[in-house]
């Protein structure tokens, strides 16, 4: 018996097993103050709207529909996984990228520009909006390792620089009766990614491309990239104290803008994927940043910082979204779930002391139980 | 030329507002990044408050309320990060992102769910408030006189004393200095940290206020305050964290920004015919360049961001 119990605490003291918890803690909390909300908006309909938000495509009855929605939302959701792989690269090296929905701005702008303008085949247009998003990454690492320039700020004023840039850009491509870029399957068919096959296992939704399988690819490796590699190690190590690099020989200031260089990357390439599957076109003019890159934030700390939590946590943070969008129009607004989003990530910031909670408890119950065992032996 | 010192001032006076703000908080050791967030729910306080008042009250009562309003929900919504981070040692900059995210939400889904309840067909996040705002404003000739210049300077003043020459003042700085030699003479280290991120919420909220009040009489709520608060972030690392240099910066910024709203009126800008777009990112690029010159010298306080944990050494 005494065995079991060994067994038992080790799996509550299992770093994975307490972020999983506590990351469910957080859904648990967020959906709860999501449903308070709708209840003091209207209390008539809330059961219902916090259901639709929850069931998202199973709204539909018919499987031929659902399977359908299920693939447009794992189609956001690999874009939204880029980000938040994006997000968990830098916060490795101790860089917070708030400026991944400027480089997720950049990346669409440079895809669709170099798919309907340049009429570019999908891997270089894919290719561009990865160069030109890691190019303003960079600026970021640049200015931070050589000017001490917070990255926070800096790509924060990135992010509204590169909205308004590629609002001018893409204005070239416009069409001439709707305020959106030109549609891709007329413009330029061979600027759409390519479906092989995957549009028929969701009822032949033809947005679902490799798009969906890549991001996943991107996680995993880089999963491996910061695990299992001598690169992956000494970024890590630059980010936990970047004195202690520079003694060690390592070229710090270079890490941190090669850092932010690959996170630029993956979230351009996660806007690449997103508008080169035609799903979407960028309404030119927006005056507001796309939520994608801030909705990333959420899902890479919703994953623990875990390139293959990601993966989990982005599909859920899209799943509500997308549910967001069935809600009973006439009393609530889509917005709601944005709200739980947010109140999401802000209870992320209460895992650290929630671990430590934890950790205090098992401990306290380790010694009670330790005392007993002596006493018992005593006696 | 007027117009241009009107709206100069009228700007300025928000980015003094929110980066004093944002310099009582970091002085006190706690970063506040979620100054943008705590902008929009100060707006949208203020914003109800004048759209209920309607156009009966008299002047005096409409500010007085209408201010009151948008400091207490500003206050609000900084306590949330001050409770995240002040007992439970989260993480700054992810509570300070989740504050801006939750400060937009919240507007929208607030104003949507009252628009709706007002008029089925109404979808729009937009509050109207025209009559409301006629309070803070005052015609010299030509020149729009707005209270809240006023407002502005008078806090610019109080934050320059408060901050050297008080007691308070002293104590707030030793928390951002180094918390653990302040606790040792007997200064509560939590307590001058709360009313740190406090006054930073009351001075973002009244800053958000004013910025949707500056030009025009409805706001939508979907577009947020457009990185303003980012902005005075930036206003304030220009200031050193030191109130007269950002009283300073503001004006600066205040200048840029304003000429994107008025630059059609002068001829020579004209006749550069520049696209609308370069006025628009103006203040951004400006503050980008500045950072760059000042970063590398720049003195912030010591502990900004760092739990304050007492078994530390």
């Amino acid at each position: 018996m005494n065995k079991e119990r060994t067994k038992k605490a080790s799996i509550l003291r299992n770093d994975g097993f307490q972020t999983t918890i506590s990351s469910i803690l957080c859904i648990l909390i967020g959906f709860l103050i999501g449903y308070i909300v709708l209840l003091i908006i209207n209390p008539k309909g809330a059961g219902d709207a916090i259901l639709a938000i929850m069931k998202n495509f199973l709204y539909y009855s018919s499987a031929v529909s659902a399977k359908k929605y299920l693939g447009t939302t794992l189609v956001k959701a690999s874009a939204l996984l880029m980000c938040a792989l994006s997000v968990l690269f830098a916060n490795k090296v101790g860089l917070f990228n708030i400026g991944v929905a400027g480089q997720y701005v950049v990346g669409a702008g440079a895809s669709l520009y170099f798919a309907v303008g340049l009429g570019m085949p999908w891997y270089i247009s894919l290719l561009a909006a990865i160069i030109f998003a890691a190019a303003l990454g960079g600026i970021s690492g640049f200015l931070k390792s050589y000017f001490n320039v917070n990255e926070v700020i800096s790509c924060i004023m990135l992010n509204w620089i590169s909205l308004y840039c590629v609002n001018m850009l893409l204005s070239t491509v416009k069409e001439s009766s709707t305020p959106y870029t030109k549609p891709l399957s007329s413009a330029n068919k061979d600027g759409l990614l390519p479906n092989l096959g995957l549009d028929k296992i969701f009822s032949n939704n033809k947005f679902v491309t490799i798009g969906v399988v890549l991001s996943v690819i991107a996680a995993i490796f880089v999963s491996i990239l910061l695990d299992k590699t001598k690169f992956g190690y000494e970024l890590k190590a630059t980010g936990m104290n970047k004195h202690a690099a520079k003694y060690c020989g390592m070229k710090e200031k270079r890490n941190i803008i090669i850092t932010m260089m690959i996170s630029g990357a993956l979230a351009g390439m996660g806007a690449g994927i997103f508008y080169l599957s035609g799903i979407e076109q960028w309404m030119i003019g927006q005056t507001s940043i796309p939520a994608m890159g801030f909705n990333g934030i959420a899902a890479a700390f919703l994953g623990g910082l875990n390139p293959i939590g990601a993966i989990f946590a982005s599909y859920f943070i899209q799943h509500i979204t997308s549910g967001g969008t069935y809600v009973d129009k006439t009393m609530y607004c889509t917005q709601i779930s944005d709200l739980m989003i947010a109140f999401i990530i802000y209870l992320c910031g209460f895992v650290f002391f929630f671990k430590l909670f934890l950790n205090k408890y098992l401990d306290k119950r380790d010694e009670k139980m330790a005392a007993k065992a002596r006493e018992g032996g005593e006696a | 030329m007027l117009l241009l010192i009107q709206y100069t001032l009228i700007f300025a006076s928000v980015l003094v507002l929110v980066a004093l703000g944002g310099c009582f908080s970091e002085h006190s050791g706690v970063i506040n990044i979620g100054l943008e967030g705590i902008m929009v729910i100060g707006a949208l306080g203020g914003a109800l408050m004048m759209k209920f008042l309607g156009a009966g009250a008299p002047a005096a009562v409409v500010i007085l309320l209408v201010v009151l309003s948008s400091v207490l929900s500003g206050i609000l919504c900084s306590l949330l990060l001050g409770v995240a981070a002040i007992h439970f040692k989260a993480d700054q900059t992810l509570l300070g992102t989740a504050l801006n995210l939750l400060g937009a939400a919240v507007a929208v889904v607030l104003v949507r769910a009252i628009n709706l309840s007002e008029d089925i067909d109404n979808v729009s996040s937009t509050i109207k408030y025209g009559e409301a705002k006629s309070a803070f404003v005052i015609r010299i000739g030509d020149f729009e006189f707005n209270w809240f210049m006023l407002i502005a300077f008078v806090v610019l003043i109080l934050s320059y004393i408060v901050l050297y020459k008080t007691k308070f003042g002293m104590r707030l700085y030793a928390c951002g200095e180094h918390p653990q030699a302040a606790d040792s003479v007997g200064i509560n280290v939590y307590k001058m940290r709360y009313a740190g991120v406090m006054i930073s919420g009351a001075l973002g909220g009244l800053g958000g206020l004013v910025y949707i009040t500056a030009g025009v009489s409805e706001w939508k709520f979907e577009n947020g305050v457009a990185g303003f608060g980012f902005l005075a972030l930036a206003v304030m690392i220009f200031g050193q964290w030191k109130p007269l240099n950002i009283g300073l910066a503001a004006l600066l910024f205040g200048f840029f920004r304003a000429l994107s709203n008025v630059y059609t009126g002068f001829d020579f800008l004209l006749s550069l015919k520049l696209p609308s777009v370069i006025y628009n990112m103006l203040p951004y690029i400006i503050s980008l360049i500045v950072l760059v010159f000042v970063s590398k010298k720049s003195r912030a306080p010591k502990a900004e961001g760092i739990p304050y944990d007492k078994g530390q050494r």
